[in-house]
């Protein structure tokens, strides 16, 4: 704002406007959420996003941060995305969210593409505005499919917040609004077939949801062979197994789907964040014609204003389109592999402190020694310009989300700023302790 | 500070974002393949030549029947000779491995260019998409190829086989790519991309200008309009068929074919018959004044007639010329800009003009090329050296054939220049490069000197390679970090060596190259 015009506040977009970053945070105390805003401020990274695009964000105070967190995935992109951005803004000279009730032009033409880039097997989509939603369309699908309750989860999965997909997590957020149901949604250890089997054996199971890699709790890999065999023990004990794509899909492991790196058709295969490119909420439910029966016998059975809206649904069919690309698939094993040798490197340099790399394509889960060690390193990051956030259910661990689409000179400052952050989280710790 | 700022509503052409990404892709591959070394880069070469000249019959008779021009046996012949040709050529050279100069104690190591954006004519589709590719796997650059729109499906093929060939040989992903529908704005994108490390521009006058306009470092080649002279102390005969054999090469489609003989009176009659002996047909006033209307209808070139042979011309024309006439020869008086005939032909139409004697021919040579053509090519045939070098010296090109055809001397396939597909104009030609592109044209060398003083001492470098090559595919396939194969650069997939098979048919296309182009001279 220019400097003349004394009386202009120096934060003004257009329709608010606050003096201050101190007076924003206030502000979003006062009238939003305390608790959260409270929380970042004691964290050491007093985050306020204001100027986004590519893999950058700004902070108000002009601060530039290299996204590696990427709000798990729904930035794959990028910010901003100018393909997506294009197409959701001429979109608008023609559609809007549209009519839930009727056929529609994008919600069909989006879920055909869906369809034609999904593991065969799968052949309907239902919509939801977001993940939650989307997963409790494939919970309640997979309830209708098979005329059972219960719902196997993994502890310490994390498939959102809404009225079921809450069961299915930690108790933390389902006991704090009496939400929990053990007896409904029993959590089993993950990688832990055994248990997994004494799930099942009961035959009551309607479904097994799965995150293809457990993403809120740090990324942990999947034994080689296990989430083939929990497919297997699903068609034992006529359970469906519903893949949870929503932070591994849409290129992040090098392949569209993470799942098909398994070889996995699932009953059900679940995408939201990323779908849209960031600018449109949208989430969708992937089913198999088998699973998806009550699509027949009651079309209306899910009903959702916003589901499936069409600019959402635009943004999404440009977004696959960028993301199935061969160049996309290409630069993505290019990016992971840069990655993973820096990581590799770092790793050699503090193998007492980064203890374990966590790596299927541009996923990413560091692991520190120490029981909050991500929290050390993300705070670091922040000061030294780049944003990823610590696993919320294994604080231990970082997660680290570089885009699909990093140019190689962004990938190599990306890295550069970890390696230093990395060593100054080791020397606080180290300081801590000598203290 | 912040800022509320609106995009305004772009609407890019379908196809460009698509050719970003081909730009961000061909970053990647580039810089992962300007760390290999002399072994790995030789093998891929090889491979993705191979790959090329064994199809080199299939890729001749589909380009011509998709740009409807040129010959198929000719097309094979370059095919062979920008792929398989090219590598024996700089076979033993080496634009990877550091250079070193004990004696003035400097150290060159060639650094590659990056992403090479290769823009490709219509005219000799495949041995110039072939040429650039190989060009740029020997040093280390990785390319995208923009075809031109007319050849566009074969050149894709093309591209792709030789694309495989390379990756499976060892060369990082997407190391070759190629524009499969090219168009204005694409190109534009793709031009004027900060990541666009050179342009490497062959065709039109506005192809080259706008390639140098791009704001991004640009290697582009002005067009021909070959004079060629003859004086009185030449061999008619060879002279006629060497003129005659090269002016029909490719139905005459390439920059390099002759435009307008320029005869000393005292043989040009003799000349005349001897290009007919050799399969010409020489128009009479009225004949030359059809084909100069059907070939340059109101004095604009009608490009229908691109690489037609000359029967089918003549029949446009209205003329009854014998059926194997293999080109027209017309006639006229001065070379003039208003003289369609004196204007590049890209066809078998070779102008014809006297004159009294040969140093008057030097000046006629300078005025066909003041209309189009400086910087480019010029052939004179003749026995004597102080006529050639005057020629030389005062005609504006930076290449003249001496007793040879000029379409296959000029671009160094029947002469010792470098072979080449694209034909450096010089600044003349208003281009940057002068010479025939060849692979130094590609890379810089950062050099690592010493102090000069004497008593500082260089030690030894010999044995030094920065350079290395990959055990796996690059880049590794991202599977999961617990899983046994994870790693990079060093993953479980072999790569085949060079099997006895493969060393077998590089003998054989050898053998292939040296016949094709001792039948070529010997016609
Ligand atoms: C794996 C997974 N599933 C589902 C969700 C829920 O998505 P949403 O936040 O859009 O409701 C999330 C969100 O973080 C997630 O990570």
């Amino acid at each position: 704002m220019t400097q003349e015009n004394t009386a202009a506040p120096e934060f003004d977009y257009g329709l608010f406007s606050y003096d201050s970053k101190e007076q924003m945070l206030e502000k979003s105390k006062e009238f939003w959420n305390p608790g959260k805003t409270q929380f970042w401020i004691d964290s050491g990274v007093p985050l306020v996003i204001d100027r986004r695009e590519e893999y950058f964000i700004y902070d108000m105070s002009g601060k530039r941060l290299i996204d590696a967190h990427l709000n798990g995935g729904t930035y794959n992109l990028g910010h901003r995305n100018p393909e997506v951005v294009q197409a959701v803004t001429m979109a608008m000279q023609h559609f809007d969210i549209g009519n839930h009730h009727f056929p529609s032009l994008a919600r069909t033409a989006l879920a055909e593409a869906l369809i034609k880039t999904a593991p065969a097997g799968l052949s309907k989509v239902i919509y939801g505005s977001g993940g939650g939603e989307a997963i409790d369309i494939a919970l309640k699908t997979a309830r209708h499919a098979t005329q059972k309750r219960k719902i196997v989860s993994i502890i310490k999965a994390y498939h959102g917040h809404t009225g079921l997909a809450v069961g299915t997590g930690d108790d933390r957020f389902s006991k704090l609004f009496l939400s929990d149901r053990p007896e409904e949604f029993p959590h089993v250890p993950f990688n832990d077939l055994e248990a997994m089997e004494d799930a099942l054996r009961d035959r009551d199971v309607a479904a097994v949801i799965m995150e293809t890699i457990p993403a809120t709790y740090g990324f942990p890999l999947p034994n080689p062979g296990y989430l083939e065999a929990v497919k297997k023990l699903c068609e034992k004990y006529d359970a469906l197994y519903i893949a949870d794509e929503v932070q591994t899909g849409l290129m992040r492991t090098g392949e569209l789907w993470g799942i098909t790196k398994h070889g996995i058709t699932p009953d059900i295969l679940v995408t939201g964040k990323g779908i849209s490119g960031g600018l449109y909420p949208i989430a969708a439910v992937l089913a198999t014609e088998k699973a998806a029966g009550w699509l027949n016998e009651d079309g209306f059975g899910h009903i959702s204003t916003f589901g499936g809206a069409e600019l959402g649904c635009i943004a999404a069919l440009k977004t696959l389109e960028v993301c199935s690309r061969e160049e996309t698939r290409s630069m993505v094993h290019y990016i992971a592999d840069y990655v993973g040798q820096r990581l590799a490197a770092i790793q050699a340099t503090y193998p007492d402190w980064f203890v374990g790399i966590r790596q299927n394509g541009v996923i990413l889960g560091l692991e520190f020694a120490h029981p909050q060690g991500a929290k050390y390193v993300m705070r670091h990051l922040y000061e030294n310009g780049v944003w990823a956030i610590f696993s919320t259910l294994d604080p231990r661990v970082l997660q680290y989300k570089p885009g699909i689409l990093l140019k190689p000179e962004v990938a190599e400052e990306m890295l550069d700023r970890t390696e230093l952050a990395i060593g100054k989280a080791y020397a606080e710790i180290r300081n801590e302790r000598s203290a | 500070m912040s800022e509320m700022t609106f995009e305004p509503l772009m609407v890019e052409p379908a196809g460009v974002p698509r050719g970003r990404a081909m730009v961000e892709r061909a970053d990647w591959a580039a810089r992962a393949y300007a760390k290999y070394d002399i072994a790995t880069v030789n093998r891929i070469v090889d491979a993705a030549a191979s790959a090329l000249a064994t199809r080199a019959q299939e890729f001749a008779r589909d380009a011509v029947s998709e740009t409807g021009f040129g010959v198929v046996e000719h097309k094979v012949l370059k095919n062979i000779a920008c792929s398989t040709g090219i590598v024996e050529t700089y076979r033993g050279q080496d634009f990877v491995s550091p250079e070193i100069d004990e004696v003035n104690k400097i150290v060159a190591i060639p650094r590659p260019a990056g992403v090479i954006l290769a823009l490709t004519p219509s005219t000799n589709p495949v041995a110039t998409v072939s040429f650039k590719i190989i060009l740029a796997l020997m040093t280390r650059n990785s390319i995208i190829i923009s075809p031109h729109p007319m050849a566009k499906k074969v050149c894709v093929a093309a591209a792709k086989a030789m694309s495989e060939a390379a990756v499976a040989a060892g060369a990082p992903d997407g190391i070759i790519q190629i524009v499969e529908d090219p168009s204005i704005p694409l190109i534009n994108a793709l031009m004027t991309d900060e990541r666009t490390d050179v342009v490497v521009a062959t065709g039109g006058t506005p192809v080259v200008r706008s390639a140098y306009r791009s704001g991004n470092p640009a290697i582009g080649v002005g067009p021909g309009n070959v004079p060629v002279l003859v004086d009185a102390t030449a061999d008619l005969a060879k002279t006629a068929a060497r003129i005659i054999e090269s002016k029909s090469f490719d139905n005459s489609i390439l920059c390099t074919n002759e435009s307008v003989v320029i005869a000393e009176e005292a043989i040009a009659d003799k000349l005349l018959s001897a290009f007919a002996r050799e399969g010409a047909y020489v128009l009479k006033d009225e004949e030359r004044d059809a084909v100069r209307n059907t070939v340059f209808p109101e004095g604009h070139f009608n490009t229908k007639m691109v690489g037609k042979d000359a029967v089918w011309i003549a029949e446009k024309a209205g003329i009854k010329v014998p059926a194997k006439t293999k080109v027209l020869v017309a006639p006229f008086d001065l070379v003039v800009p208003e003289e369609p005939l004196a204007h590049e032909k890209l066809c078998p139409v070779l102008g014809f003009v006297r004159v009294p004697t040969a140093t008057r021919g030097i000046d006629i040579a300078r005025a066909v090329l003041r209309i189009t053509g400086a910087g480019h090519s010029a052939a004179i045939h003749s026995a004597n050296p102080e006529l050639i070098m005057m020629f030389s010296a005062a005609v504006p090109v930076l290449r003249v054939s001496v007793n040879v055809g000029n379409s296959l001397g000029a671009s160094g396939i029947q002469t010792n220049l470098a072979p080449t597909m694209t034909i450096g104009t010089g600044f003349a030609g208003r281009s940057s490069v002068g010479e025939n592109l060849q692979p130094k044209h590609l890379i810089n060398y950062t050099r690592l000197a010493y102090n000069a003083d004497a008593r500082e001492v260089m030690p030894s470098y010999a044995g030094l390679n920065p350079w290395s090559s990959p055990t796996g595919p690059v880049p590794s396939y991202p599977v999961a970090s617990n899983e046994e194969n994870y790693g990079f650069g060093s993953t479980s997939i072999r790569r085949e060596p060079i099997t006895q098979d493969v060393a077998e048919l590089r003998d054989e296309i050898r053998k292939l190259i040296v016949e094709e182009l001792h039948a070529l001279i010997k016609n």
